[in-house]
């Protein structure tokens, strides 16, 4: 199978580089499959996850704040954080879903609500992806 | 003349001082170590985040933000980076005079704002009584992004809401060890994008389209700038606060050197007085 290059960095550092044979996330306008030779795309991903699937096995990352950038023969996505399943803090993410919940039912001024919805988001999908490990 | 016993004490309390400063010497070389390697683990995705915007912003030119457009300047924000502690030579007060240096040239407080990073800057600024945004104290020495995100998202949102219509960033910058330079960098609009590199003349396809990209892009390559700066400037300080320590401890083994010199003179001279009273009194006796 061919493969393509992908790679996912952030501010924090590089998290992965690796080839794979397709990789699928989740973009503003639905989900995206990208196989290799691919043409040039630059699209924004939702906070949720990427999948990247090479000979039957499949490794998953939870991003946020990302965006993707595809060449034929690499992928980079860059993404304020993104986490390997065993790297994600569940507990830290369990309490911050609670706090983001508490906040979302205490009706306060609108940009609150929105910071609390996006925290909620972050959350549930961390709590998502290490618990399909 | 000081007493032998004073000297001594002097002497003692320089080495005290001497194994703190050594000590924190120490500490500051392992801090500038790790704050030099999440530098350059940033560096990838500044590059790429750069490479990317440049390339939308600069290939079709219908590509229009309110974040790349100038307007015109009623009121500007510094965003002015310090440490924490002081004990780091000229690291905070070169910041802060180029803050001073910069606000002199307003009217009236009406026209600035300051969004104030680090304990000394925050001081400095409630002592004038500055306008002041944000201010954030207490960053750790190796931030993650997650710890600046709020303040920068904040920083971005003072000007997508027009709060401001320009803002700077200053801070140190860190060229090397011994090195570090107050920069002035103009955060806010985005008007350097293009640097020139058409290296990459890769047309992308945008899913959805330009705009909605720009809109997401934007704010998150204005955010990163602002984590870029916290780090460089962290290196700074821990560069400056190592170099300033080590200059305290030369000087101190200096200080010790000569004092020790001048105890042993004086010692000397009251053995040498001792034994010349001694032959005094025996020759009288014969």
């Amino acid at each position: 199978m061919k493969t393509v290059t992908v790679s996912v960095v952030t501010p924090d550092g590089p998290v992965l580089e690796n080839a794979y044979e397709m990789v699928s996330c989740k973009a503003e306008n639905g989900e995206l499959g990208i196989l290799p030779g691919h043409i040039p795309l630059v699209a924004p991903l939702t906070i949720s996850s990427v999948r990247l699937k090479k000979e039957g096995d499949e490794d998953e990352l939870a991003v946020s704040g990302g965006f993707l950038e595809v060449r034929p023969d690499n992928v980079t996505i860059l993404a304020q954080s993104a986490e390997k399943p065993g790297d994600i803090d569940v507990e830290r993410a369990r309490k911050a879903k609670e706090r983001a919940e508490r906040r979302l039912q205490s009706k306060q001024d609108d940009i609150d609500f929105k910071r609390a919805q996006l925290a909620l988001q972050r959350a549930v999908n961390r709590l998502d992806i290490a618990g399909t490990k | 003349m000081a007493s032998l016993n004073d000297i001594k004490g002097r002497i003692n309390s320089t080495k005290n001082m001497k194994k703190i400063t050594s000590a924190m010497e120490m500490v500051s070389t392992a801090k500038l170590n790790r704050a030099e390697q999440n530098a350059k683990s940033f560096v990838p995705y500044m590059e790429k985040i750069q490479e990317v915007v440049a390339s939308i912003a600069s290939g079709d030119s219908d590509a229009n933000h309110p974040m790349l457009t100038s307007r015109d300047v009623k009121k500007t924000g510094y965003v002015v980076i310090t440490a924490d502690r002081g004990l780091a030579g000229a690291f905070n007060s070169n910041v802060l005079r180029e803050l001073n240096n910069n606000l002199s040239k307003h009217k009236s407080k009406d026209e600035y704002i300051v969004i104030a990073i680090g304990k000394m800057a925050r001081e400095f600024c409630r002592k004038r009584n500055m306008p002041v945004a944000t201010e954030v104290v207490g960053i750790d020495d190796q931030p993650d992004f997650a710890d600046i995100k709020e303040l920068a998202t904040e920083t971005v949102n003072l000007f997508v809401n027009e709060e401001v219509d320009e803002i700077y960033m200053i801070y140190n910058h860190f060229e090397s060890i011994i090195s570090q330079k107050v920069t002035e960098k103009k955060l806010l609009p985005l008007t350097d994008l293009d640097s020139g590199n058409q290296k990459t003349s890769s047309s992308y396809e945008y899913e959805p389209n330009q705009e909605d990209i720009l809109n997401v892009l934007l704010p998150q390559y204005a955010e990163s700038l602002v984590y870029g700066a916290i780090l460089d400037s962290k290196a700074s300080e821990h560069a400056a606060r190592m170099t300033a320590m080590k200059n305290a401890t030369d000087n101190a083994n200096d200080m010790i050197d000569d004092l020790s010199l001048t105890y042993n003179r004086l010692r000397q001279a009251a053995i040498t007085q001792e034994i010349s009273e001694i032959v005094g009194g025996a020759s009288a006796l014969e």
